[in-house]
């Protein structure tokens, strides 16, 4: 119903395991959901499924609207060199790749974009400093510009608050309230249930499957919580192939 | 004449009084400017080694090239290519397409495509040719092989002007690279071409063994001078052509073996940016220890 991300009896997982286990649901355009659960509940999974990046098991990711390569997404830092000799500057003008593409050129506007973008998460004059000389939560401020560069009508958010100091936090979760005020489509994988009862509407609790998904004060409840805590995160080596998948 | 008084004529003397010093000369900047940034991106990417493994695995080619025509430079160049391109590209295939890490699977197919050339090369030929085929001869470089480095270095540059970006990206950030739906496996291949080429065009005039030392040597140095990627690469260039002209007129005042001599050269190079370099360097280091910025 007016989703723009619809996940069909999806299916995602390694090794034939699955990790995220025939969910179906729909994110609704301009929402901004929190993904919570245990560890290895499928959260990550999830978003490197609908970026495509891992191919489902079984069922299926619909976009209605937007295209893969418009989704930003913000995967958990460990996935980039950070030591690469690239400047704040080079790196925020990456964001602009829908336009600008490999071969085309950084234009004045989006110069000017990419400043704007930078001074937005508290960086200005950071321009010409390189990645690597920078700390961690100057470099999730970083990677949240270049977000905010590319103008995606829909952002996927991996932990972006693990192992970043609460000044830090406080600000980039400022900056993705207003990209839910400017009606853009936020799914944010987080752990810390405070933040998530305070400012996000909507919530996925998956361990799996979806324990529930919903708006938040539904969805997190005592009940859920507890469930999800008994589902673990237990990976069964003799498990038996899957009857569900008959579609 | 005595050489240490006149430091120009040392250099000169040698180029301006014989052809295939020139020649080599030649050789050896055409080489500079393909090999530069093709191992600053090696370096990048940690992928140090894997010049060094090209190196081997670029041997069985030349040797079949060796046994079809003899001690010819373009057969042998070009077998060796072929032989570079196969192992270049499964092994960057197999780890796309694959869990195997990219130094693993280039590690068995350089194994065997090496074990293949030794094989080859002792079912004819001697040691001598052995030797030639590890070591080069750059004092040897006719027309034909001047041509062929030069083109490879123009198609050298010419490719990493129209790939830089793509290619700066999946180093940095492989994961960004394909969620934007950036051409990141071609970029990687079509590197793993211009390493190849490089390592033929540097195979010419150095041997097998010997490229890889002006390929990665003037790379690692610059990580000591420069501090983005395109200065990088400039940096290594120039170190590059320095070591040869340096390395050849040592190898002709001294009557070394000019291959080692080019790539001592480079090696003294490195060291000397190891200590004294302007960035992270030991002498950076001890200085910054006193002077520091204000904010």
């Amino acid at each position: 119903m007016g989703g723009v991300i619809e996940l069909d009896d999806l299916t995602l997982g390694y090794e034939r395991h699955p990790a995220v286990h025939h969910l179906s649901g729909a994110f609704a355009a301009g929402s901004l959901t929190a993904v919570v659960g245990p560890n290895g509940g499928g959260k990550s999974t999830l978003l490197k499924g609908i970026m495509g990046l891992l191919r489902p098991l079984s069922g299926r990711v619909r976009l209605h609207g937007p295209e893969r390569r418009d989704i930003a997404y913000l995967p958990q830092q460990v996935e980039m060199d950070s030591d690469f000799p690239i400047t704040v500057l080079d790196t925020v003008l990456l964001g602009h790749w829908r336009r600008a593409g490999s071969f085309g050129r950084f234009d004045r506007a989006m110069h000017a974009a990419a400043i704007d973008a930078i001074d937005a998460v508290g960086l200005a004059g950071f321009e010409g400093r390189l990645l690597g000389s920078l700390s961690s939560g100057q470099r999730q401020r970083v990677l949240f510009a270049r977000m905010a560069a590319a103008d995606s009508p829909v952002i996927l958010l991996d932990e972006p608050f693990t192992a970043i100091d609460a000044r830090t936090t406080a600000d980039l979760l400022a900056l993705v309230l207003r990209w839910h005020e400017e009606g853009r489509t936020i799914i944010a994988v987080l752990h810390d249930f405070d933040q998530v009862r305070r400012h996000f509407p909507a919530t996925l609790l998956l361990a799996r499957e979806a324990i529930g998904w919903g708006e938040t004060a539904a969805v997190l409840t005592e009940a859920n919580l507890e469930r999800m805590q008994r589902m673990g995160e237990a990976w069964d080596q003799a498990a038996e192939i899957c009857g569900r998948g008959a579609a | 004449m005595s050489v240490a008084l006149d430091p120009a004529a040392w250099l000169i003397e040698p180029f301006a009084a014989f052809g295939f010093m020139r020649r080599a000369l030649v050789a050896c900047l055409a080489l500079a400017l393909g090999s530069g940034p093709v191992g600053v991106f090696l370096v990048l990417r940690r992928m140090s080694l894997i010049g060094d493994t090209m190196a081997h695995a670029v041997l069985p080619g030349a040797a079949v090239g060796f046994l079809v025509a003899g001690l010819s430079l373009p057969a042998m160049s070009l077998g060796g290519l072929v032989a570079g391109l196969v192992v270049a590209l499964l092994s960057g295939l197999v780890t796309r397409f694959t869990r195997v890490k990219e130094d693993a699977s280039f590690a068995a197919f350089f194994l065997i495509s090496l074990a293949a050339g030794v094989m080859i090369v002792s079912l004819k030929g001697n040691n001598v040719d052995l030797m030639h085929v590890l070591f080069g001869s750059i004092l040897a470089v006719d027309d034909t092989s001047l041509l062929l480095v030069a083109g490879i270095a123009t198609i050298s540059l010419l490719t990493f002007a129209l790939i830089y970006r793509p290619l700066v990206v999946e180093c940095f950030d492989p994961v960004f690279s394909r969620a934007v739906g950036g051409p990141g496996t071609t970029v990687h291949l079509v590197f793993l071409v211009l390493v190849v080429l490089n390592m033929v065009a540097g195979f010419q005039a150095l041997g097998t063994l010997m490229a890889v030392g002006l390929m990665m040597l003037p790379a690692v140095a610059a990580r000591f001078w420069a501090r983005d990627v395109w200065s990088l690469a400039a940096v290594a260039v120039a170190m590059a052509m320095a070591s040869g002209l340096l390395g050849l007129a040592w190898s002709y005042h001294a009557d070394l073996p000019s291959g080692p001599a080019i790539v001592l050269t480079a090696g003294g190079f490195y060291l000397l940016s190891l200590l004294v370099g302007r960035r992270d360097s030991l002498a950076a280091r001890l200085l910054r220890r006193r002077r520091h910025l204000e904010g």
